[in-house]
Parts: structure tokens; sequence; C-alpha cells
């Protein structure tokens, strides 16, 4: 029982950091339709940046861990954006309206770019960061089993909670949701109501791109080490996610993340932790072979 | 804020030098938030933790070429009108058809280059190695083409079944000692078994969906080969594959009592280059094999209908073809080929380890063929020559490799979509603007 509470919390922290990501996927999707690949290089590159703030923040001497994570936090959604606008803005942008694999293997061509871009750059080592937030509280204690829940998981539960709700209110109540959705169900007529399309899809890959590096800063300080690759193996699982939770669907990206959250930490918890990421392929390929669909989506109509 | 002013200012027209600048200047300023975290500062390792680098030399340099770029391109864009940019994409078309019709003549003049390479004069060794793996990923590029340039199916994990096809190679011949010949084609049974087992449940599924499962079959194979031990060896590998023969004839050195040898039994002095030698020519034939049944199959009602599903999977369905069959025979053959380099790579290295199936080795086959230009088969021979040629020359540059090589990806799926030498004929033309109408309806 503790050991199942103890992977429960664990999972949930998992997958929080998982639905961030979940929703770049969900919401590029929606809107132009194509898979944006290099979405989980742009999760790596907001751990990075979020690293970098941080030792900055420690040379400067601000070491009061709220005011630095704050800090953190948006240095790194603003950089980590102006990633997001030149990924759409070069590599997907001039391909609009030319043939549907087109820029998919354009956003494959990015990530590979974005990769090695950061190895070259930062290199190939893993970085290692000392813990930011320390401690925990003990939940339960039997048979000498205790069931922590630190304050990191606390952070990343609240930071994810709170963030989801902003967006889906900005979706819900903002001109900007408003012309996302528009966008979402009809580009065309958006575009003849005044709508400035290009605008929205590039704000779209923003703040995709804002609540991906939330989520690698918040890796950062859960795992404490990141490397160039973090965004290949966490990209796919957040894709996963997407996909069952029904993509184009926001509670959908945030439902599913869960899931594949929980589902990989007890698989690694109960089965064998070499087989973790078979488990998390072989969701998604069961979920595209029975619910294509996902969970909370709706049905694509394929028309001539 | 940035954002939409440097969009609007992308769309300013007339040659007004101050936009220009302007325009140049918000390029710049989006170079300066792009580099001043990565570029400009180097997370290092200290004792006692990480330390910080600072380059902003590395960042000014970036900001001001991506300044002096924005500035040029967009001159150009000014002065040249957009007729001119119509006519370029009307004579890369043109380059794209004279190509394919040279290539009825030029690749048979290819084919006895390809011959004549080995005794050159100026051929050594390590020209002979570098033509063999140039091969080996034409073979590959060849392969895919047929997944991805006829049949339209993109596969993000091809080198599953290369992986298949060189582990059940290295194991069957470890374990049972057969000999290649027996082994190659088992290879490539397996191979095209895994392609119909994983293809039999996806491909109903649309491109891009399709995309992702098969990246995720890729994963999937390649961890299992790493977590096996007990069958594969994990990330061991196994060593001491047994060495392809010249007909039963071994090229070794020391011969065993009354058996005998490549070269003692046609008389010759024992060199290395006869190993090397027979390996660079047994790929090509099996190369050629794969171009040669490509050509042919292409002609088959089974071809045809592989292209047509890839133009229009609902036009297909309503004249009667089946496609999940007709995209199962694409996979199945395609993933045989792969099987088949799997085995000669195995053979050729001696020893396999999962290291060398991993993704970015699908991306690199799928960039040979969608560089080349999807279905384009003397595009991919043009293709793997640039890429792996061309990366095995420079050497000294080997970690820019993977970073030019997503480069030339974007860059060439933007400047042309359907990659260098795409060019399809219309087989019903209805006006001048058919062709295009064409190409969306394949899209969609």
């Amino acid at each position: 029982m503790e050991y199942f509470v103890q992977q429960l919390i664990n999972g949930v922290t998992l997958g929080a950091i998982y639905g961030l990501i979940a929703i770049g996927y969900t919401m590029v999707y929606g809107i132009i339709g194509m898979i944006n690949f290099a979405h989980g290089d742009i999760f790596m590159i907001g751990a990075f940046i979020g690293l970098i703030t941080f030792l900055i923040l420690g040379v400067a001497g601000i070491t009061w861990v709220p005011l630095a994570l704050a800090i953190v936090l948006i240095v790194a959604m603003l950089l980590t954006s102006v990633y997001g606008w030149t990924v759409e803005r070069l590599a997907y942008r001039p391909l609009r309206g030319s043939h549907r694999l087109a820029p998919l293997i354009s956003a494959i061509g990015m990530s590979i770019f974005l990769q090695n871009y950061v190895q070259l750059l930062q290199g190939a080592r893993v970085r290692p960061m000392a813990p930011v937030v320390k401690g925990g509280v003990t939940l339960m204690e039997a048979d000498g089993f205790a069931v922590q829940l630190s304050y990191v998981q606390i952070l990343i539960v609240v930071v994810t909670v709170a963030l989801m709700t902003i967006f889906a209110l900005i979706i819900a109540r903002t001109s900007l949701g408003r012309a996302q959705r528009a966008c979402e169900q009809d580009r065309t007529m958006a575009a003849l109501l005044g709508i400035n399309v290009d605008r929205t899809i590039s704000l779209t890959f923003v703040t995709g791109a804002g609540l991906a590096a939330v989520a690698g800063i918040l890796f950062l300080v859960y795992y404490g080490v990141i490397d160039f690759y973090i965004g290949f193996l966490a990209g796919i699982k957040a894709f996963t996610a997407a996909v069952l939770g029904g993509i184009g669907s926001l509670p959908g990206a945030m439902l599913g993340g869960l899931l594949i959250g929980l589902i990989e930490t007890f698989w690694s918890a109960y089965f064998t932790i070499e087989y973790k990421d078979v488990a998390a392929f072989s969701i998604l390929v069961l979920v595209l072979i029975f619910r294509p669909t996902g969970l909370l989506g709706r049905p694509e109509v394929e028309k001539v | 804020m940035t954002v939409e002013a440097s969009r609007q200012a992308g769309g300013t027209e007339g040659t007004d030098l101050v936009a220009l600048l302007k325009e140049a200047g918000l390029a710049a300023l989006v170079a300066l938030g792009l580099g001043i975290s990565i570029i400009g500062i180097r997370t290092v390792t200290i004792p006692g933790g990480l330390g910080l680098e600072y380059r902003w030399d590395w960042v000014v340099i970036a900001v001001v070429s991506v300044f002096v770029g924005r500035f040029v391109l967009a001159l150009r864009r000014e002065t040249r009108s957009p007729a001119k940019r119509a006519e370029r994409e009307v004579v890369m078309n043109r380059i794209g058809a004279t190509v394919q019709r040279v290539s009825k003549i030029a690749g048979p003049v290819l084919v006895v280059i390809a011959i004549a390479l080995p005794w050159m004069p100026f051929s050594n060794r390590y020209i002979v190695d570098i033509a063999t793996l140039v091969l080996m990923y034409i073979m590959l590029g060849w392969g895919l083409n047929i997944v991805v340039g006829l049949a339209g199916l993109l596969d993000l994990g091809y080198v599953a079944f290369y992986a298949v096809g060189a582990y059940s190679y290295a194991l069957i011949a470890v374990h049972f000692d057969l000999s290649f010949w027996l082994c190659l084609p088992l290879a490539g049974l397996f191979a095209a078994t895994f392609g119909v087992l994983l293809g039999f449940p996806v491909l109903r599924l649309r491109g891009d969906y399709l995309a992702i499962v098969t990246l995720g079959f890729g994963e999937i194979i390649r961890v299992v080969l790493l977590n096996w031990y007990e069958f594969t060896r994990g990330p061991d590998g196994i060593s001491g594959i047994p060495r392809p023969s010249f007909f039963g004839l071994p090229f070794s050195r020391r011969v065993q009592e009354g058996e005998q040898s490549f070269h003692t039994f046609f008389g010759l002095d024992y060199s290395s280059m006869h190993r090397i030698m027979f390996l660079y020519y047994l790929i090509l034939v099996l190369a050629l094999i794969t171009n040669f049944f490509t050509m042919r199959i292409r002609k088959l009602p089974v071809g045809r209908a592989w292209e047509a599903l890839r133009e229009d999977e609902i036009a297909c369905r309503s004249l009667g073809i089946n496609p999940t069959n007709t995209k199962l025979t694409a996979f199945a053959i395609g993933a045989m080929f792969g099987g088949f380099a799997g085995s000669f790579f195995a053979t050729r290295q001696g020893f396999i380890s999962p290291e060398s199936f991993t993704f970015v080795e699908s991306a690199v086959i799928l960039a040979i063929v969608v560089l080349g230009g999807m279905g384009s088969q003397i595009g991919v021979v043009i293709a793997a020559v640039l890429l792996i040629g061309g990366t095995e020359l420079f050497r000294e540059l080997e970690q820019f490799r993977m970073l030019a090589f997503g480069g030339a990806m974007v860059l060439i799926m933007v400047w042309r979509p359907r990659g260098l030498l795409a060019h399809r004929d219309p087989t019903l033309r209805l006006s001048a603007g058919g062709q295009n109408a064409g190409a969306k309806g394949g899209a969609s």
C-alpha cells in the first residue's frame, strides 16, 4: 500500500511534466494539423536555458529559492519562446499548403539540427545540477517504508496546475484564444473574418514553447541532470500523451500526460525498468490502432 | 512584440532601404534572443559542480551574420520579380525531368564506372571502403524508396528492419553455422515477416500517425535488442560473425589442412584487398538487384497501385484497390531489402550491437530518399554520394555532420518540398494548373 502511494505520487509528478509538453503538441496539431517533431527539443532547450539562468543567478548571488525560481521560469519562458517562434518561421511557415509529409520531414530535420546545435555549443556530457528545492514531508510510514512527498514534487504539481488553469482561461476567455479556436476550425474562414492567421499560429508556437520551457525547468529541478538528448524520449512520450488524450484537445493532453506518467511509473515499479520505454511506445501503438481519436478527441473526417 | 513587428516587416513591399534595414535589424534582434543563452554562455564542469564560460564574441558573430544574411536575402527578394521565382521552379523541374531522361543512359554508365572502380589506378583500400559504404546506403535508400517514394508511407523506423536483418544473419550464422548465401535470404525473409507483422495493424493510419508509430516500433526493437541479454547479448553486441566466402572459398590467409581458400584456389598471392573487393562487388550486386526489382515492379499492377495510393487513397479505394494489402506489400518488400542490407552490414563489420541501429540511422536513410527526390532512383544515388561520401571526405568536421544534415533537410524541404530531383509526369494534364492541383490532391 505504501509502495503504491509512493508510486502514485511519483507518477503524478512525471505526468504533470509530460502534460505540459503535450499541450504544445496538441495545440499545434489542432491548428495546423502537423506533428511538431521538434517540440521535444524545444523542451530540452528550455531545460538548458533554465540551467544557465540558475547558474547566473548563483553567480549574481540571488539565492532565495522562490525568487530565483520565478526569475528562471520567466527568463526561460521568454528565451525559449524565441526558439519556438523561429522554428515555426523558418521551417514550417514556408511549407504551409505544401504536401502533408513536407512539414513533418522539415520538423525531423529541425529536431536533428537543434539536438546537434546544443550538443556542439553546450557539450555532449550530462549536466548535473545541485538540488534547488530540498526536503519534503513524510506522509505515512509502515514496515520501515516511508512515503515521501518532496517539496519538488509539490512545486511541480502546483506550477503545472497553475499554468494549465491560466492557459485554459486564455483559450476560453481572451481574443487570442478565440482566434486560436477559430483557426482550428477553419483557417480560410478565420482569415476572411479578419483574423491574422499567421500571427495566431506563431503565437501558438510561442505559448507551446513557453510551456515546454517550464516543463524543462521542472524536469531539471526534479531529476537534476540534463543532456542534449532528453528531448527525444520526453517528446515522444508527450506526443503519446497527446494522442492518448485525443490530439487537438487540451483537457485530453493533460489527462493523457497524467496517464502516461502513471503507466510509466507503475510499469517501472512493478515490472521491469528496462522496458519502460517499450510500455510507452506500445500504448501509443495500441491507442492509434484501436482508438485513433484518443480518449477525448473528436473523430477526424477525411475530405476528398 | 518582436514577433509581430518582424513578421510585418517581412511583408513590406517596395525597395525601401530603411524598411530592409529595419527588417534585418529585427532578424538580428531575434538572433540575439536565440544566441544570448545557448551560444553566449556555456556550462562547464568545474571541481564541485558546474561553472560558466562566456563567449560573447560568438554571439556578436552570429547576430552580425544574421543581420547581413537577412539584409542580402531581403534585397534579393525585392529586386527579383515573383515571375523569376516561378521561372526558377520551372527550371528546376526541367532539370529534374532531364536527369530522369538522362538517367536511362547514365544508369548503365554509372554501373560500368562502379564495376571498374576497384581497378582504377587511383583507387586504394580507403576508396573502395567508402564506395562500399555509399553503396550500402544507396541500397537502403532504394529499399526505403519503395515505401516512402512509391507508396507514400512515411516510415521513420526503417532501421528496425535493417536491425532485424543484421541480427538474424548474425544469430543464424553464429549458432547454426550456415553460410552467408543461405543466411542472406533467411534474413530478408525474417525482415519481411517483421514488416508484415508490424505493418498489418498500423497501415490503416494516415501519413503522420504512421510515421510516429513506425518510429515507435523502431525504438521498441532497439530497446528489446538492448535488454534481451540472453538472446542478443545486449549492449555487448554479437562478435565473431562469419565473413562471407566466395562460393565456399574463405578469404583467409591461413587455410586448414585439406581445404582451399580464395587465393590458393586461383593461384594468387594472398592480399587483404580480395575480401574488400569481394564485399564491394557483393553490395554492388545486391544494390543493383534492388534497383532492378524496383524498376520492374513499378510497371506491374501492384507498383502502379502503390503510386496511385500515394496520390489519392480515397480514389483508389473507390476503384477497388485494397489499400491495406497494397501498402503491406510495399512495406514487406521494403523491409526485405532492408534485411538484405542489414545482413551485408553484419558480415562486413563482423560485429553488431544495438548502437548501430538508432533513430538517427533511420533519419539518415530517410534524408537520402527525401533529399534526392521521393520516388527518384537516381536521386537516391546522388543524395547518398553527396551525404555519405561527402561526410566521409570531411572527416575532421565529423561533429558538424549531423548539424548540417538536419539543416539540409529543413532547407531542401523549404526550397523544394518534393526533393531535389522530384519529377512526376502527370498522366493527364487538365490545364496549366493541373499538375499543381494534382500535387495538392495527393497531400490530402
